[in-house]
């Protein structure tokens, strides 16, 4: 298996950087992966992260039309939050698997 | 994600017809390139235009005539002539519809939203809305202009662009 240190932790990835392990997850590290990806976190941001970790350990589907009625973040946020491919970009920063989901 | 030195970076999809399936084809093609970045266009003709209707977006039917691979539950194929029946069409459209909730597959109009939201671009075609006498008071709010062909091309073009025809 794959490790990747984030923030002085090693932290075990799948080939595509998601981490096999979401208990490894902490603030910090949500930091790095973040900066990796050119962002810088904000209140917001956190938030919207810990929504998709709660779905996840919950053992729910993440989709874009969820997130919408989140109450956390409206899409247009969402895509502006994480810009590019924001359902990846997110749950890669919230430590949780890939999302499986076509929509 | 893919070390593909060519990424799609804009796709232009067309969607010419009107049923449940066809439509939903498009909406999730277009929706899923914003998810991953890539600029999407949806261009409407012909039927497809129902899509973008604001009274007739929600309504969308699939069709249970003359489609060999319409299953009754259970497997068995649906024989042509149950579908001429009156109400089975939309029995049949319904329970389509419930199936897609259940997999928080939007109805049209929420889906509409999301791929705007999103960054995507709708567009429906001007020769179809003339022959059908649709006005752009008819269509749904996101939709950006009722174009030409010419215009779509134009707005399609770019690296890495690709056309799609449901």
């Amino acid at each position: 298996m794959a490790q990747k240190t984030y923030a002085g932790v090693a932290i075990d990835v799948n080939e595509e950087g998601y981490f096999t392990n979401p208990a490894q997850w902490t603030k910090e590290i949500a930091a790095a992966i973040a900066k990796e990806e050119g962002l810088e976190l904000t209140e917001k941001h956190y938030q919207v992260l810990e929504y998709l970790r709660n779905r996840h350990n919950g053992g729910e589907q993440l989709t874009i039309r969820g997130i919408n009625k989140s109450g956390v973040v409206d899409v247009k946020d969402f895509y502006q939050l994480f810009p590019g491919a924001p359902l990846k970009k997110s749950t890669k920063i919230a430590g949780i698997p890939k999302p499986t989901s076509c929509v | 994600m893919s070390d593909n030195k060519n990424p799609v970076k804009k796709v232009s999809i067309i969607c010419a017809k009107g049923t449940i399936e066809d439509v939903y084809a498009a909406l999730v093609m277009g929706n899923g390139a914003v998810m991953e970045g890539i600029e999407a266009n949806l261009f409407f003709t012909f039927f497809g235009l129902e899509a973008i209707m604001k009274k007739r977006m929600d309504n969308l039917h699939t069709g249970v005539v003359g489609n060999p691979a319409m299953r009754l539950p259970g497997g068995m194929r649906m024989p042509t002539l149950l579908g001429v029946i009156p109400g089975v069409e939309a029995m049949v459209s319904a329970m389509m519809k419930k199936e897609m909730d259940k997999l928080d597959v939007p109805p049209v109009s929420e889906f509409i939203e999301l791929f705007v939201a999103g960054g995507g671009s709708l567009y429906a075609c001007k020769l179809a809305a003339d022959m059908f006498k649709i006005r752009k008071e008819d269509l749904s709010e996101h939709v950006k202009g009722i174009i030409t062909v010419g215009e779509f091309y134009e707005k399609a073009g770019g690296e890495g662009s690709h056309i799609i025809f449901t």
